[in-house]
């Protein structure tokens, strides 16, 4: 092989570069699933807990612009109860806290929603 | 022009526009733009805020400006309950400046009506001016991603969540009722509504006829600050029977600049 | 190709390091603004667009004016271009850049440009304009290369070319002319609501981008060996004359209107940019020196390219003569035109606008990527001529 003398060393800091994610965090993050605090007192949702896990973000995405740009703004019901679409009128007054519910999954998910750049999280 | 020059064109732009796109392109033209609706009779004063499409309500403001000039108090009391409810910062910086309803000289809201002799009260008080909410708003036209809109009951409405930031409202609105985002609000909120959402920088914003209130039945906050005087009244301009057009009918009112075919929904007494 | 551009003298490389230099301080402030907001600019709500915008306007025309080479030569077969039409179209790659970066630059929310696309507005001329510009350049980049290619080999350019490069022509007039109804359509802007302004702007765009040409291909003759030819020259000079004498009678004809109908709101902006405006006492004047210079630059290379001495007989004269014409109208366009259009503000008061260093910075690194690219592209097609030659 010609220039083995920079390829190799080449090619070992390209696969050393690559992997970060692997041995930067050995042993550390990544292991533990996070462990959101639940309301207390609220025992339902708009949705069952599998289902607004997996797509709560689309469904404020949905409320967004209905709300938002189609002006309708009445509460949906579920099971008899009334909830406003809205994440601070609604999803906050039972999940009070956004540090021990909301951050806990998006910290562990390395998400960053932009939601909190302007709507408010109710005050801990 | 005459309707049927109107309705030829339009038919004949959009279908060279289905040739060309297909439909979904006419789709999104008419649902998306709410300039079909927002087209009415095109001509100057209060008529022409006839209803573009029967039912529809179309909400509009009638300001007394005399009102303001006896009592200062009242346009600060607007003010307040306006930017207190909107989370509207308050920054030291004129330029970073930010505003939904602000007092102003009326040469500076009219300046389409000069006067050498202007009568002492005019050319000393100041009066309200906000978004006029038009019912042909250049500033819809002009927004390249729909972040800024017009709802069918006539409030222009903005989508923080959309906006890019590009600033094209701001120059096409002739008001100036536009304030941009220039830095992080937040810290330069005195009071924190928390019912109310913020904005985060590098967005436009302005007055929004207090939507989220009027759309569940409410009045918009400025006119429930000074409801006692009766110097603002918020309706419905297509309802005939609505206490705005009662006013309307009564009093000679005046538009900012209504020669530009804006039609604005705020109607000013003398 | 792109091998080309990786050889070259010292020179070469001082130059590609200069611009690098200003590449790098503009991404510092950049990132500074990114994080902290657009309040870092000299911006405000009255005054809401400001040098990054006028620099776009600007660099709009100076991409379209390569269509001064592309349509004689493959309209009216003008041989004499043959040799420099793809210094045209590369321009106008290395100028399309550069507006695409003033717009991210001014963008308040650039993580979002997309919305642009994911919410298609044809009510919308911005919509149009990212449409046509982005259509140019990728005509540009495309017929550029396939031309240079098929020179390289020696063989004539594939027939099917020729369709994008007669299309790249209407693309090159509509890139300026929907830029110029950004502005037109605007109610209640008197200074920009003016049917002249399309026109205007493409008169200005055909002086400015040949002019700069020219400049580059004197510079090109002494650097890298490369002649354009003294008929080529001869000929952009006299079209930048005419372009540059059109935009002269196009401004004339807005002073007409402003003045003699004597429509307060039709004089303002020209009072302000050219004597100052008088508001509540004071004097409002910070554009003035700007657009005398710009009168004044226009007259010194109106002269220059127009005299048979230093037209003629003299590279730097005609050279100087050029870039005169360049730089007066890159300040009526660049920075008169935009920044002028806000005075007054639709509430009649005067805010005037000053920019900040930050931006000011971002500004010249936008100016330093363009030439970069574009002597990273002259690089490659010059090194593609000698390879001919040789």
């Amino acid at each position: 092989m010609y220039d083995s003398g920079k390829i190799i060393p080449g090619l070992i800091i390209f696969v050393l570069f690559i992997t970060i994610p692997i041995w930067y965090n050995r042993g550390g993050a990544g292991t533990e699933p996070p462990k959101p605090v639940l309301p207390k007192d609220a025992k339902t949702c708009v949705l069952p807990a599998a289902e607004i896990r997996a797509e709560h973000m689309k469904l404020l995405n949905v409320w967004r612009d209905e709300v938002l740009r189609d002006g309708q703004r009445a509460a949906v019901t579920v099971d008899g109860k009334e909830y406003p679409k809205s994440l601070m009128l609604n999803c906050m007054k039972c999940h009070t806290s956004k540090k021990q519910f909301c951050d806990t999954c998006h910290t562990y998910a390395s998400v960053r929603p932009y939601c909190w750049d302007c709507h408010l999280a109710p005050v801990e | 022009m005459d309707t049927n020059r109107r309705n030829f064109l339009k038919v004949a732009g959009l279908s060279t526009l289905a040739g060309l796109g297909g439909t979904a392109v006419v789709d999104r033209l008419v649902t998306g733009a709410g300039m079909a609706q927002a087209s009415t009779e095109a001509g100057h004063g209060a008529e022409h805020a006839a209803p573009a499409k029967a039912g529809a309500n179309r909400y509009g403001m009638v300001i007394d400006i005399k009102k303001f000039y006896q009592d200062p108090s009242l346009g600060e009391k607007a003010i307040h309950a306006c930017h207190q409810v909107h989370n509207v910062p308050n920054f030291q910086d004129k330029r970073d400046e930010i505003k939904w309803i602000w007092m102003t000289k009326f040469e500076n809201a009219f300046p389409e009506k000069p006067n050498l002799y202007r009568d002492e009260a005019t050319a000393t008080n100041t009066l309200p001016i906000l978004c006029n909410h038009c019912d042909n708003p250049p500033c819809v036209r002009a927004c390249p991603t729909k972040a800024t809109f017009r709802y069918e009951d006539g409030i222009i409405g903005m989508d923080y969540h959309r906006c890019i930031g590009c600033r094209f409202c701001m120059a096409a609105c002739p008001y100036g009722s536009r304030s941009f985002n220039w830095r992080d609000p937040r810290p330069f909120i005195a009071h924190v509504n928390q019912d109310y959402p913020s904005r985060t920088r590098g967005v436009v914003e302005k007055c929004n006829f207090c939507v989220e209130l009027v759309q569940a039945g409410k009045l918009p906050a400025c006119v429930e600050a000074v409801s006692d005087s009766k110097a603002l009244v918020f309706g419905n301009l297509n309802d005939p029977n609505s206490e705005i057009r009662k006013i309307l009918k009564e009093a000679h009112t005046i538009q900012r600049n209504p020669s530009l075919g804006t039609l604005p929904s705020v109607f000013y007494i003398v | 190709m792109f091998e080309k551009a990786l050889k070259g003298n010292n020179y070469y490389w001082m130059w590609l390091a200069f611009l690098g230099f200003f590449i790098a301080v503009a991404a510092v402030c950049y990132l500074r603004q990114y994080f902290y907001g657009l309040g870092l600019t000299g911006m405000t709500r009255d005054v809401s667009w400001g040098i990054y915008i006028s620099q776009f306007t600007f660099l709009v025309g100076v991409a379209a004016g390569g269509v001064m080479l592309v349509l004689p030569y493959y309209i009216h077969n003008f041989k004499a271009f043959g040799k420099i039409t793809i210094l045209g179209e590369f321009l106008a790659i290395a100028s399309l850049l550069m507006c695409m970066m003033f717009i991210m630059a001014d963008l308040g929310q650039p993580l979002r440009g997309l919305n642009v696309l994911f919410y298609p507005t044809p009510h919308s001329m911005l919509f149009w304009d990212m449409c046509v510009l982005w259509g140019y350049l990728l005509l540009n980049a495309l017929c550029g290369w396939v031309i240079l290619t098929a020179e390289r080999k020696q063989v004539h350019p594939p027939k099917w070319i020729y369709f994008f490069v007669y299309l790249s022509i209407p693309f090159a007039f509509s890139i300026h002319t929907v830029t110029a109804m950004l502005y037109c359509g605007l109610p209640g802007r008197h200074f920009w609501l003016s049917a002249i302004v399309a026109p205007r702007f493409l008169a200005s765009a055909f002086a400015a981008g040949p002019a700069l040409i020219v400049v580059m291909a004197l510079i090109l003759k002494r650097v890298a060996n490369f002649d354009a030819g003294k008929q080529a020259i001869d000929k952009m000079v006299t079209i930048i004359t005419y372009a540059a004498i059109a935009n002269m009678f196009f401004v004339g004809l807005e002073f007409f209107v402003g003045f003699y109908s004597d429509i307060p709101g039709h004089k303002h902006t020209l009072q302000y940019l050219f004597f100052g405006l008088e508001h509540h006492g004071h004097v409002y004047n910070n554009l003035v020196p700007f657009m005398w210079g710009f009168v004044v630059l226009f007259l010194v290379g109106i002269a220059l390219i127009t005299h048979p001495r230093t037209r003629r007989e003299n590279d730097l004269w005609l050279g100087l003569g050029c870039a005169s014409i360049f730089l007066a109208f890159w300040l009526d366009k660049g920075i008169g035109f935009v920044l002028g259009g806000f005075v007054p503000t639709p509430t009649e008061e005067i805010v005037e606008y000053y920019p900040t260093f930050n931006e000011i910075f971002i500004t010249i690194g936008v100016w330093a990527a363009g030439f970069f690219i574009l002597t990273i592209l002259y690089k490659i097609a010059i090194g593609v001529e000698h390879e001919i030659e040789a």
